[in-house]
């Protein structure tokens, strides 16, 4: 396994740089000017885009550009956006944020979204399973931002019960509702994974071996038929970690959270290149380490998957 | 604690300890399954008995209702589609399907143990195989693991698998398909069981290694004296082992007789038909006897005798009347009406 995760982690460097280079490609490269609109109504003083411009290499082929991009980054130097703040700063107040509102909606995928698929899974066709199976595919089918607005709406603004927008601080109690949210549609394929999954490996041989080992019935489920349906929803989950991180621009933007998403969202929209491209690039660091832990986890949960 | 029985009493407690009868009876048991064709009645009234150190092999094809007695001693059979419908199973002369199920649980895997045919499937393939083994110790006993563990390794020794130390933490999938088996068999005497039920234990083995399992059953039986229960459909592994032999067919037993008696002159047509289906040396070059037709359909059961559309001694009152066990002498019976004609072997 140790082999297996160093060749794992080596494989990662030309991901990483492939990425990168593509992310750098594609931020740099947008159709329009970075400068229009920065400076009011009028266009920029030429001075202030030459010094823009040498400040950021930008008359520099790409290639060369990406070269001294990457220079720095080795060197743990993020940049400075256009607005000269060092991205590192702004990284350092926003990923905290984000990665909270993960940690909730991860958790209420977990607690939620694996309590309902084991419960309906045992008990098919009863009143919580078609409970279970109905709102689930009502959250499948509702955007995510429809539900985020309604339950603003609702929640927020008509019962008064949270608040509409979750306030600097981030509580952990206000970002329940922006966290389910975000779990909304994962939750529900989490549920309906679980589900077929202990329904599938409740007919199994090996439960079978389990009563007649004289086992109490919540071991034999809870240890011999849980362990093994948990493989395909802890997969699922674990890939689902990195979208969580990304995929938080529309929850973030309706409950005003200062997230990657928003950051990454509005430096996109102003054309802040030298903002964008670090934030990606850690992004697609987490994905990476995100989906080989999954891996990882997935040779303990199951023991005939060896990486040698 | 209640889950913890004390090693010294056997697991069924002290209910029924001097009971005088055999140690394990099912007496005439009806089990059915609902399905949305229909009922399917897959035993009818079957009714057979094992001592302390004695086997009985039971014998039939697919859907004769072997294997769903077997599971519904155990206590294992999925119910719904399953439905018990009259009987009783007396362990110690105790009846089971009386008894509340937290002391039904007590008594499987204590009391009484299975093994299964395909051990690769039926050994669960997240836990290495000493944990599985040492689960019985930890559920039933409440041993700690590293004793657990300990024994699970003894065991492992004692089904014969090579450098048990080291492979007490392997998973089921390392292993070969005969040493899987030992495994579960392993699983199955760990706690000294009274009757141990053995589900086809070798079908899915290779000849040579069906030897084997064997071999190492009837030894631990003999060690332990516990009454043995082999479910079959193999002639030639039931000879070498079996005390006495129950045959099925369509969920009821059509013969019951010691093993020498059966290969020796066998009183109902069906196991006539399986004795004269198994090759033999001196009929090389013949063709293979078959029984004509196929097994009957659990929905529509034939009427009469179930087996009358392949008797070749069928007469007019086997489509009408359902045949008894007929005594044909001691403990021997027969359910066939015409079982004399069958041992004098003149065909009708």
């Amino acid at each position: 396994m140790g082999r297996y995760t160093l060749r794992r982690l080596l494989q990662l460097i030309p991901v990483i740089l492939g990425t990168t280079f593509l992310i750098h490609f594609l931020v740099w490269n947008l159709p329009g000017d970075p400068f229009a609109g920065r400076c009011g109504e009028r266009p920029c003083n030429p001075a202030y885009i030459e010094r823009m411009t040498e400040l950021y290499n930008l008359n520099d082929p790409l290639i060369i550009q990406y070269g001294k991009y990457l220079l720095n980054l080795l060197q743990g130097n993020f940049g400075e956006d256009f607005r000269g703040v060092p991205v590192a700063e702004t990284m350092a107040e926003v990923w905290p944020n984000t990665v909270k509102l993960a940690v909730v909606a991860l958790s209420i995928e977990i607690i939620i979204g694996i309590g309902a698929g084991v419960l309906t899974g045992l008990k098919r066709g009863g009143f919580l399973d078609n409970l279970v199976m109905i709102s689930t595919l009502f959250l499948m089918s509702l955007p995510v931002f429809v539900i985020g607005y309604l339950l603003q709406l609702t929640l927020g603004l008509q019962l008064g019960i949270i608040r509409p927008t979750v306030s600097p601080e981030m509580p952990w109690s206000e970002l329940i509702v922006p966290g389910f949210v975000l779990a909304s549609l994962q939750v529900a394929f989490t549920a309906r994974l679980t589900r077929a999954s202990i329904a599938e490996n409740m007919r199994a041989d090996y439960v079978r071996t389990a009563v007649a080992k004289g086992l109490p019935r919540r071991r034999v489920v809870g240890v011999h038929l849980l362990r093994n349906s948990l493989i395909p929803a802890v997969t699922f989950l674990g890939t689902e970690v990195g979208a969580l991180m990304a995929g938080a621009i529309v929850t973030e933007g309706i409950f005003n959270i200062n997230g990657v998403g928003q950051t990454i969202y509005r430096g996109i929209i102003t054309h802040d290149a030298t903002a964008v491209v670090p934030m990606v690039t850690v992004l697609v660091l987490v994905y990476l380490l995100a989906t080989l832990l999954v891996d990882l986890l997935y040779a303990v949960l199951d023991p005939r998957i060896r990486y040698e | 604690m209640t889950e913890m029985i004390s090693t010294q009493s056997r697991p069924a407690g002290e209910a029924g300890r001097n009971y005088s009868g055999s140690l394990l009876e099912v007496d005439n048991l009806l089990v059915e399954f609902h399905t949305r064709q229909g009922v399917a009645k897959a035993v009818n009234g079957v009714t057979y008995s094992v001592d302390a150190g004695e086997t009985l092999a039971v014998l039939g094809e697919s859907g004769s209702g072997k294997s769903v007695t077997a599971q519904t001693i155990m206590g294992i059979l999925d119910m719904p589609p399953g439905r018990i419908t009259g009987g009783e199973i007396r362990f110690r002369g105790v009846d089971l399907l009386k008894l509340p199920e937290a002391e039904r649980r007590k008594i499987r895997g204590a009391g009484i143990s299975m093994i299964f045919q395909d051990a690769l499937s039926a050994l669960n393939p997240v836990f290495p195989v000493g944990w599985q083994i040492g689960e019985m110790f930890r559920v039933h006993r409440g041993t700690s693991r590293a004793e657990a563990k300990k024994k699970a390794i003894e065991l492992m020794d004692k089904v014969r698998i090579p450098a048990a130390k080291q492979r007490v933490n392997d998973y089921p999938h390392q292993f070969s398909g005969g040493m899987r088996q030992r495994i579960m068999i392993a699983m199955a005497i760990a706690l000294d069981p009274e009757i141990l039920i053995a589900d086809e234990p070798t079908t899915a083995l290779d000849v040579t290694v069906q030897a084997q399992i064997m071999e190492l059953l009837a030894e631990l039986q003999r060690e332990s004296n516990m009454g043995l229960i082999l479910i079959t459909h193999d002639l030639g592994v039931v000879a070498d082992v079996a005390d006495k032999i129950a045959v099925m067919y369509g969920g009821r037993i059509v013969e019951h007789a010691s093993v020498h008696e059966l290969y020796a002159n066998p009183a109902h047509p069906y196991a006539k038909g399986l004795l004269e289906s198994i090759p033999r040396v001196d009929q090389k070059g013949q063709e293979l006897y078959a029984i004509k037709g196929t097994p009957p359909n659990l929905l529509r059961m034939p009427s009469g005798c179930a087996f009358h559309p392949r008797c070749p001694y069928r007469r007019d009152n086997c489509v009408t009347d359902v045949p008894p066990l007929y005594e044909v002498d001691g403990s021997r019976r027969s359910a066939c009406h015409y079982w004399r004609e069958v041992l004098d072997g003149t065909a009708g």
